[in-house]
């Protein structure tokens, strides 16, 4: 995981943080190198968050490049179109990826569409980084998972990480990038990789050798899946949190799944794709959001156009249900290991 | 059917749902005698640096420089020169004369759509001659007239209208949605007041760049209901933002009139009382009103002492655009019956009282910009207008929806180009 991607200049020593800290320190790395680059959301300021992933940074880089805003989406990704037209480069926070809707004209109808309509005129370099995912009891409001909503908009590229050395290159790549991008992080996993069991004790990232971080530049370049594991039965399109749990399982059935974790939904890694569909002959494809115009569905008709010649069974989506994310009975709706199992069973029968 | 609930006994009356309902629709006659415009002496002019909670009543007043024979009174008089006021004259009626050219081309079928911001002219060129030239405009859809009094060149407005070979948005636009960087003018989006929250993150980058330029935004009174205008307003009193938001209240939305956005209760400009900034209610009409209004506004904001909100109160004399009738919803007479006038006539007859300006020179000048549109004109149409092959290369469509072009995109442009192989035979490509 350490070393193809590394485009980095300067490799210094390299730290254990969890994922919150790898994001920490992407935007304290590029605060540092990017004199334009302002940080900006709810409670961001000089508590850090209300996950703490700016933590520090106000004080070390000051006021006027890491500050509170209103609670007001809209606001917050409006004013930061402005000052990408001014020459800034802002990275603002949505506290929650479930309160971005507020703010989704300006994204969908003006930080998208800027370069397009003002042929290059202006730009909107702008990365909006937000939690999002469940497990944590968040209910309705504190747990969706908006991605599919994200890559339908024309303009706008949709990063997930799954690890904070992924989180911290990709974040960085994410902010220098001259367009849009929607950094949703995985909130299940700032602290721990998640098996799927909400019983268990929960691994922290020390013990996962991603979460050796360099401590200094880095970047991940968007658009690239990365392989977990390799392997011949079938392959697993899979990103986020689901990486971690779909690894899980996989592990305790033993089978020999080829588990590509997407890191980039738009653009996507469809090269990674076809090569593993076209290998294992079969696709199976898991995600925590809503299935119905899910990323699923895009995921299986792509694969279904490109590689069906090479199917030996029908693609399969393992997703959650099509219901607001339900408080006390998250765990009957998220697909973990039994709903995984299932289809894992299913597709490799058929 | 569900039972319609019974109302508890009681003396009071029922309820009632009030929908607002213009004053005039067509067939009647319009008469505005209870608009209240008070004597231009009547307003004082606060310092630029006083308190928002110690100048309320200019929120709700009227600030007016020229009087209705044509002097220009009272403490808002900017005093600008003889030449200076020629000048003005002259970009507002080049931008009627722009107006009327474009609209009928428009009719004459070359191409979809046209704005005209007829008797709005001195909301747009006045403010913008007040500003600095490095100072950012925002515009909503009807401010040709910043272009046209930053003096960018007209052949570029028309070949963005025809959507030409000229047009340097590469005809992605609808027609009027310039934009123009190096004259200070953001891209118009066509989604009412998204511009306004991006106006104040402009000013607040400014601001925190030490820099010495200021944003100005415009919008509608019918926009004002959207809730980026609110984000925009509580943002620029958060952050003390150096950014001037203009309200052109031209009375009418398409067909709503302005008590849809909540005209019947209060004045535009009052919104600003709410959010703690200065608000100032002006004849939109007067464009020695609109210039020093401006002119308070931006010394205040590059002074730090922070945003402002200027209603403009004003008339709109045409449709909203060559898509609407306006005979379908409001007297064909409003506009004469508007009693604040129009404003290159109020300006015109300020110079010829000055004894700086007369009706040959007035119409010679009408006639040379008349001019200088047809002959600009002759020469867009050259590059082509709307529909008739001339436009921009086919897979220039899939150029700037990234940096890069992704994948996905050229997959798709190399199908597009093959679609028009399969239309139009093998020798398809021109040039």
């Amino acid at each position: 995981m350490m070393t193809p991607e590394n485009l980095g200049s300067t490799q210094t020593a390299t730290k254990t943080m969890n994922m919150i800290e790898a994001i920490n320190s992407a935007m304290d790395v590029m605060l540092e190198r990017d004199p334009n680059m302002v940080v900006m959301g709810e409670d961001v300021g000089f508590f850090g968050g209300v996950f703490r992933a700016t933590a520090g940074l106000q004080k070390k880089h000051g006021k006027t490049r890491v500050f509170d805003t209103p609670i007001n989406e809209c606001g917050i990704i409006g004013v930061a179109v402005g000052m990408g037209a001014y020459g800034l480069r802002p990275v603002p926070e949505i506290q929650f990826a479930d309160y971005i809707y507020p703010g989704l004209d300006q994204l969908v109808s003006e930080a998208a569409r800027l370069r397009y309509r003002s042929a290059a005129d202006f730009i909107c370099p702008m990365t909006v980084r937000t939690p999002f995912g469940g497990g944590i009891f968040g209910g309705q409001t504190h747990s969706q998972s908006p991605e599919s909503i994200m890559t339908h908009i024309c303009g706008v590229k949709t990063v997930i990480p799954s690890n904070p050395y992924d989180a911290k290159g990709l974040l960085i790549a994410a902010i220098e990038d001259n367009d849009p991008v929607v950094f949703l992080e995985p909130k299940r996993i700032y602290n721990g990789p998640f098996s799927g069991y909400y019983d268990r004790p929960v691994e922290p990232w020390s013990k996962h050798d991603a979460s050796a971080v360099p401590e200094d530049y880095y970047r991940i370049e968007l658009g690239k899946a990365a392989t977990v594991r390799s392997g011949e039965a079938l392959t697993i399109l899979v990103y986020g949190t689901m990486v971690h749990v779909t690894r899980t399982i996989v592990e305790e059935m033993g089978v020999d799944a080829e588990i590509i974790d997407l890191r980039t939904l738009l653009p996507l890694d469809i090269d990674a794709i076809e090569a593993s569909v076209k290998k294992t002959g079969r696709c199976l494809i898991i995600h925590e959001a809503t299935r119905t115009s899910g990323f699923g569905a895009e995921l299986a008709a792509l694969v279904q156009e490109r590689c069906f010649y090479h199917l030996e069974a029908p693609v399969e989506r393992v997703t959650g249900f099509d219901t607001p994310y339900p408080h006390s009975l998250e765990w009957a709706y998220f697909p973990g290991p039994v709903r995984i199992a299932t289809a894992l069973t299913k597709i490799l029968k058929d | 059917m569900p039972e319609t609930p019974r109302r508890p006994a009681s003396n009071l009356p029922p309820l009632s749902l009030h929908i607002p309902e213009p004053r005039y629709r067509p067939g009647d006659t319009p008469d505005f005698v209870d608009i209240e415009v008070p004597p231009v002496e009547a307003t004082p002019r606060p310092s630029e640096a006083t308190k928002p909670d110690a100048m309320r009543e200019l929120s709700y007043g009227l600030v007016r420089v020229l009087d209705f024979d044509g002097q220009a009174k009272g403490q808002w008089d900017p005093k600008l020169t003889p030449e200076r006021l020629r000048v003005m004259l002259r970009y507002m009626m080049l931008v009627r004369a722009f107006d009327d050219r474009m609209f009928r081309a428009q009719r004459q079928g070359k191409t979809s759509f046209y704005m005209k911001c007829t008797g709005e002219e001195a909301t747009s060129v006045a403010s913008t001659m007040a500003l600095d030239r490095g100072d950012m405009c925002f515009p909503s859809y009807r401010q040709q007239g910043i272009l046209i009094a930053r003096d960018y060149p007209l052949i570029q407005m028309m070949n963005q209208i025809y959507s030409n070979r000229g047009d340097h948005l590469m005809g992605r636009q609808l027609p009027i949605m310039y934009s123009a960087p190096e004259h200070g003018f953001f891209s118009v989006s066509g989604n009412l007041a998204t511009q306004y929250p991006q106006a104040v993150g402009w000013a607040m980058a400014s601001a925190s760049k030490g820099d010495s330029r200021i944003a100005t935004v415009w919008c509608g009174e019918g926009s004002s209901a959207e809730g980026d205008f609110h984000s925009a307003l509580t943002f620029a009193t958060v952050y003390n933002a150096p950014v001037i938001f203009n309200v052109v209240n031209n009375q009418w939305a398409i067909s709503s009139f302005s008590g849809f956005a909540g005209g019947e209760r209060t004045t535009f400009a009052a919104r600003a009382v709410g959010y703690g900034i200065a608000g100032l209610r002006i004849d939109g009409n007067d464009p020695l009103a609109v210039y020093a209004a401006t002119q308070w506004a931006a010394d205040r904001a590059r002074t730090n002492n922070g945003p402002t909100l200027i209603e403009h109160f004003t008339y709109r004399s045409e449709g909203h655009s060559t898509s609407d009738d306006p005979s379908a919803y409001r007297p064909a007479d409003e506009a004469t019956a508007w009693p604040l006038g129009d404003p290159i006539a109020r300006l015109r007859q300020h110079l010829e009282t000055l004894g700086e300006w007369d009706a040959e020179r007035h119409e010679a000048q009408a006639k040379e910009l008349d001019d200088l549109v047809k002959t600009t004109q002759k020469q867009s149409e050259k590059l082509g207008i709307l529909g008739h092959g001339m436009h921009q290369p086919f897979e220039t469509m899939f150029d700037d929806v990234f940096e890069e072009l992704p994948w996905h995109l050229k997959e798709q442009c190399a199908q597009m180009l093959a679609e028009q192989e399969a239309k139009f035979g093998p020798n398809w490509k021109p040039e």
